[in-house]
């Protein structure tokens, strides 16, 4: 079972270069998880304290998660995770 | 350096004057470096202290980069009342290491570019394009 996630510039260094990589998971925490396995570090560049960071934003398909179910979003084949740093500042 | 059009500076310039108190902000995409498509974006936070794009209107807008190769190779916010270099809070966000990240002051009237990787600011010089004749 394959979801493909697309991963940021600024998160490349831990896909070596690879703009989208596949993983599995029925939910998005195993999702990450899965991730972490083969992409180590990437897990809490996402994740903290068991939460989405604040300023990373997932996408499932075309919905933010935080709209859906957060880390417990379940995802399934087919689907496309999109990760993006929300763009902030003061 | 950022090599930048007029045009697209005056049109940073008139949004920010625009949603001044409020900080305003957007994207320059291009390709190869070179901004060139200016695409304005709604401050989230509605605020004079911060910024935060929306993150439904972001996913749609870097996708659109993406379907066309383009990048954000500028990422623009204003400052409503202190000059035009990145606060704290600008740094620690910063996630675009190859962006050109400009600030424009509307209380200064400063227009300055950076580049901020790493938690590093380097300021960069601006060579404005102007229009021919």
């Amino acid at each position: 079972m394959a979801i493909e996630v697309r991963i940021p510039t600024i998160l490349r260094t831990y896909t070596d270069g690879a703009k989208a990589v596949d993983a599995s998971g029925a939910t998005l925490e195993e999702l990450i998880g899965d991730l972490e396995s083969r992409h180590p570090g990437l897990q809490a560049r996402l994740v903290d304290a068991g939460k989405l960071r604040r300023f990373v934003n997932v996408y499932l398909n075309d919905e933010d998660v935080r709209f859906l179910g957060g880390l417990g979003t379940p995802v399934s084949d087919g689907d496309t995770v999109t990760v993006l740093p929300a763009v902030a500042g003061g | 350096m950022l090599t930048i059009s007029r045009e697209l500076v005056d049109q940073i310039v008139a949004h920010a004057r625009e949603d001044h108190p409020d900080e305003a902000c957007g994207v320059i995409a291009g390709r190869d470096g070179v901004p060139e498509r200016f695409v304005r974006m709604e401050n989230a936070e509605r605020s004079p202290t911060f910024y935060r794009f929306d993150s439904m209107e972001q996913f749609r807008v870097w996708r659109d980069m993406d379907d066309r190769d383009e990048e954000p190779v500028v990422i623009y916010h204003s400052h409503t009342a202190t000059e035009a270099y990145p606060s704290r809070t600008d740094v620690s966000y910063a996630s675009e290491p190859y962006a050109h990240y400009v600030l424009y002051s509307t209380e200064f009237d400063q227009f300055r570019s950076f580049r901020i990787v790493d938690g590093v600011i380097e300021e960069e010089e601006v060579k404005i394009l102007e229009p021919e004749g």
